[in-house]
């Protein structure tokens, strides 16, 4: 059984980003980028399942900007076998890259797709849904526990108010969330290992996607800032100033 | 041009997110449609024909829908969405695992957690955690959008006289099943429409401890909510957490004890009215957002402050 697994080539979640003067996005120049925590997690998640014997070969794709085959890197020194990059310099958006993963997916028959439950970019939360519905596959969103079987996969997923257990059929798409695992550290032996593995470079067109955006930018700012408050003394006046200054309680 | 509002339910009654929804299709400026996918739903549909603001009520009952999933419930919408100019969910776990499969069989963008409607194609939305806020304009057909609750007025839940339409149900296949579902029924508020709310965060020290954080609770009436760390370590479970990934609360009253402030954190209550930070370092970043701070031992504060509460 075949895992594909997109990552995707983000800021790092460490780095306080800074809206650009002229309001056209946020400054990616000279900053941190990693890959997404929650495609760390899908990577991870993957090759577990590959050392317990379910999974034969793990996948890993990206898209975006030639950097982003550091990223591929990092996802085979964690234990992906081979790469692919599909290289496009136009802002890939949620639609496009489930359609470009989608044409990977007809190409690959992966049994199962890990994509992580949203970028810590965009912050959109779309493209795992996406490509599941073009191609028609079903699909287990926000994973806390996976467990693959008989053909299916019994996924535990995180829902507003606990947690909801279904089982899917596979082929289908699981997106990953905080608590499914902790990502193992790359050591220098694997990251060695990692620059001999395959990695494949194609081209949008290669698979007759377009990719142009259909959400146009307009403006990027900061948001609306808080000011700190005071310090209170003790409990006492804390209540005080709850009750009379803020009239919260 | 009218807007389609995809309800999220109980069976019996509609969930509060859906009227934020409601107000944020409104916006958009056309009339605003609701549409219930479930099974033995009538009485929520009821209650959809009376919020202020909708015309009509479109149901969808079958057993296939009984329990929400994705593959069902998103190719009911897609039954159903022809003709619409927009599609809204509220941004909640229900809304985000459907919308993009709606989005993506209509070959269109999805806008997902908009914090404003600007005009019928023009909405901003929070990126970067918060860190930014880009406006984005579709040049879709349709306009596909996860509204966040917590920044529209949720629309009167009284006083409509929608008319009530039976649609009919469309097959599901069994590719997905529903197996079983553990939810968490508190004696509390619900954390994303809570007045106030009481967080803890890694320092609360362990599982055992939280429960300090009850009393203060119960005394304010207010819903629990905890930080990433706090879930990570297995201090609170995972529909506690408020933050980039988790929940975004907008309180009139957030205090925040044992909580640094990481920016993911910030993401998912910043937008409260008044923050409390309880935390025993002066330096803990929280401090710069809160209108008010104490800086202290938070075992010895809480008692304290649920004593002068009375």
């Amino acid at each position: 059984m075949k895992i594909l697994v997109p990552v995707k080539r983000v800021v790092d979640y460490n780095v306080k980003v800074r809206v650009k003067s002229d309001k056209t996005g946020v400054e990616l120049a000279n900053v941190k980028m990693s890959m997404n925590p929650f495609d760390e997690i899908a990577i991870e998640e993957a090759v577990r399942l590959k050392e317990a014997g379910v999974a034969t070969e793990v996948i890993a794709v990206s898209c975006g900007m030639p950097q982003c085959q550091e990223t591929l890197r990092t996802a085979m020194a964690i234990g992906a076998d081979r790469g692919i990059l599909i290289e496009t310099d136009v802002e890939l958006q949620p639609l496009a890259v489930a359609k470009l993963l989608k044409a990977l997916v007809d190409r690959e028959q992966p049994q199962l797709v890990i994509a992580g439950k949203q970028a810590i970019d965009d912050d959109s939360n779309q493209t795992g849904q996406m490509l599941a519905a073009l191609a028609d596959m079903p699909q287990a969103t926000f994973a806390s526990k996976i467990t693959v079987a008989d053909g299916r996969a019994q996924v535990t997923r995180e829902v507003d108010g606990g947690l909801e257990t279904v089982s899917v059929a596979l082929p289908a798409v699981i997106t990953t969330d905080l608590r499914l695992n902790e990502p193992r550290y790359v050591t220098l032996p694997n990251i060695m290992k990692a620059k001999k593995k395959p990695l494949e470079v194609l081209k949008p067109a290669d698979l007759g996607v377009d990719v142009m955006p259909r959400l146009k930018t307009l403006k990027v700012v900061e948001p609306a800032g808080r000011k700190a408050g005071i310090k209170v003394a003790d409990a006492a006046a804390l209540i005080a100033k709850l009750k009379t200054e803020a009239k919260v309680i | 041009m009218a807007a389609l509002v995809l309800a999220e339910h109980e069976g019996a009654s509609v969930r509060a997110a859906t009227l934020n929804t409601v107000s944020a299709a409104a916006k958009a400026g056309g009339e605003v449609h609701v549409l219930i996918v479930g099974h033995n739903v009538g009485d929520a549909a009821q209650q959809a024909a009376k919020i202020g603001g909708v015309s009509k009520v479109l149901v969808a009952d079958a057993a296939q829908f009984a329990d929400g999933l994705a593959e069902a419930v998103a190719a009911q919408v897609l039954a159903v969405a022809n003709g619409y100019s927009h599609v809204f969910a509220a941004a909640t776990s229900y809304g985000k695992n459907i919308l993009p499969r709606v989005a993506a069989k209509l070959d269109v963008a999805q806008i997902s957690d908009i914090s404003s409607v600007e005009s019928a194609d023009t909405f901003t939305r929070p990126i970067y955690a918060g860190n930014a806020i880009a406006t984005v304009q579709s040049i879709d057909a349709i306009k596909v959008v996860t509204a966040r609750p917590t920044n529209f007025d949720p629309a009167p839940s009284e006083g409509g006289t929608a008319t009530v339409e039976s649609v009919q149900a469309v097959a599901a296949g069994d590719t997905s099943r529903f197996v079983s579902r553990d939810v968490v029924k508190l004696d509390r508020p619900e954390l994303q429409g809570a007045k106030i709310v009481v967080s803890g965060g890694r320092g609360i020290g362990s599982a055992d401890n939280f429960k300090l954080l009850e009393p203060l609770a119960d005394k304010l009436n207010a819903a629990i909510g905890a930080s990433r760390a706090a879930v990570d370590a297995g201090y609170a479970p995972n529909d506690w957490q408020v933050g980039q990934t988790g929940k975004v609360v907008a309180p009139q009253l957030y205090i925040a004890v044992g909580i640094s402030g990481a920016i993911q954190h910030l993401a998912g209550m910043k937008d409260s009215k008044v923050i409390v930070a309880i935390n025993k370092d002066a330096e803990a970043p929280i401090f710069q957002i809160a209108d008010y701070g104490l800086v202290g031992d938070l075992f010895q504060i809480v008692p304290e402050i649920v004593k002068e509460l009375g």
